[in-house]
């Protein structure tokens, strides 16, 4: 993330408690809302979980279905896709091509296993800091209470 | 073509396949005696009388080309993929089974015991009141019995082996066979691991149906609909199509027949992913712009990872799905 979002955690209140599953999420924000949002929440000093690394994109319509499930096979826990309210698309409508392609892809992802709580569709504005500390820490304790997901074993179990 | 001095070594193999593709060598008709002039065939157990341990007498590099069709499903599987590969100079996955899974990886999408369970005591044509599936070793008067043993996940051939070259298609069109072949024979390759017969574009590129920049309000069941356009693309008309995603070379078959393209040429060139293109290609379609009307347009499609990845589930990033253990 970017220079403004190094949160202190010398007083950390919660310390990390001993061989806790700690989830690794993937997340896709756009660059317009999302991802300033994102930021906002750092300058903020907002304190969340440290459990999601971001992926800067364009436009939440950028995000190919396959980036998600490329993410999952390759180790992630979860992913967030990140972007802006409905009618505020920079780029017109490009949140909606992501919003047709999710319950879509969810739909799929049931198929295969793989729990709702681990993939998730947020609109998140340039504005909204503390909400996106919200959907971190609640996707955070969702998924760790899911356990690791490690697709490549899932593949490679005879 | 012209005949090479000494003929050439072809061998055909069916992993876990239908028979389809030793079928689909045939359909090229007439040509099939041009190639029976340049090859022999030392080993193919749907048409010639070989044994597994007459491949293992031959020397290793003997068989010049290796056709291996069908998916790795079973220890038997692998261990001729693996026997081929060593008898081999080249070796060719055939059909949409061997480069992508194919239709036999869509178990992937159930554990090995749900379709044991299906197979061997619910489905409709099994008789078996006294409950028997088959075990790898079993003793039947006094002799010792061996069956080769299922795995959990079907795997495309270049999941076991390293594969020369892949000609897709379930089954493969009569011109991309005689394309492959004349390739081969000719030398004009791919690169290595590089699709051989096929074109490079998408399917829409051979497709009849014009597109009109329409967007789909629902999606109906090839079966129960008849697009009332008779010149519109159907994906526009609300019938999943796999064409946006699949590679060409087919001459667009399905589609002349006014049936969608199914995607068994696997993915273009580039894609790793078949069925998240078609997500990707079908999400910009959708006509409204409320989520909750979005979402019951797309629930309408029945089954959406068995149609996105009918053939390449096993070429998929998912692969299978997630086991409970």
């Amino acid at each position: 993330m970017a220079e403004g979002t190094t949160v202190q955690s010398t007083q950390s209140a919660d310390p990390k408690p001993e061989g806790r599953f700690e989830p690794r999420i993937i997340g896709f924000l756009c660059w317009w809302c999302a991802y300033t949002g994102a930021d906002l929440a750092g300058t903020s000093r907002i304190k969340y979980s440290p459990n999601v690394s971001v992926i800067r994109v364009m436009c939440s319509g950028r995000v190919d279905s396959s980036f998600v499930l490329k993410a999952l096979r390759g180790g992630a826990d979860g992913v967030l896709i990140a972007g802006c309210h409905p009618g505020d698309c920079h780029y017109i409508n490009g949140n909606m091509k992501t919003a047709a392609r999710f319950p879509l892809l969810r739909n799929m992802l049931r198929q295969f296993n793989v729990e709702d709580e681990r993939v998730r569709l947020e609109w998140v504005s340039a504005s909204e800091g503390d909400k996106f500390a919200r959907i971190v820490d609640e996707m955070t304790e969702d998924i760790r209470k899911l356990g690791p997901l490690n697709w490549e074993a899932n593949v490679g179990g005879k | 073509m012209e005949a090479p001095k000494e003929k050439l070594k072809l061998a055909f193999y069916w992993g876990a396949s239908c028979g389809g593709c030793e079928i689909s060598l045939l359909e090229i008709g007439a040509k099939l005696l041009k190639v029976v002039e340049i090859a022999d065939l030392v080993f193919c157990p749907c048409l010639v009388d070989t044994k597994y341990k007459d491949v293992e007498a031959m020397p290793d590099g003997y068989i010049n080309v290796s056709f291996y069709n069908g998916a790795v499903r079973s220890s038997e599987n692998e261990h001729i993929a693996k026997l081929l590969r060593q008898k081999s100079q080249v070796l060719v996955a055939y059909g949409s089974c061997a480069t992508d899974g194919g239709v036999p990886a869509l178990s992937n999408l159930y554990t090995l015991k749900e379709t044991k369970h299906r197979a061997y005591h619910e489905s409709e044509s099994t008789v078996n009141p006294d409950g028997v599936e088959p075990v790898p070793e079993s003793s039947v008067n006094g002799y010792d019995l061996h069956l080769p043993t299922l795995y959990n996940t079907v795997r495309k051939l270049s999941d076991v082996v390293k594969v020369d070259f892949k000609i897709p298609g379930c089954g493969t069109a009569p011109d991309t066979t005689w394309n492959a072949i004349e390739q081969l024979v000719t030398g004009n390759l791919p690169e290595p691991g590089g699709v051989l017969g096929a074109g490079r574009k998408a399917v829409c590129e051979e497709c009849p149906y014009e597109r009109r920049e329409t967007r789909i309000t629902g999606f109906h069941r090839p079966h129960t609909y008849v697009p009332p356009e008779k010149d519109q693309c159907l994906l526009e008309q609300g019938i999943v199509c796999m064409g946006p995603a699949t590679r060409s070379g087919c001459g667009a078959m399905c589609l002349q027949a006014k049936l969608p393209c199914r995607g068994c040429y696997g993915p273009l060139p580039g894609i790793e992913d078949q069925g998240a293109k078609v997500i990707a290609a079908i999400g910009s379609l959708v006509a409204s712009e409320d989520e909750e009307e979005i979402k019951n347009v797309v629930d309408q499609i029945v089954d959406p990872a068995g149609t996105f990845y009918r053939f390449s589930m096993a070429n998929s990033y998912m692969v299978r799905r997630k086991l409970d253990e």
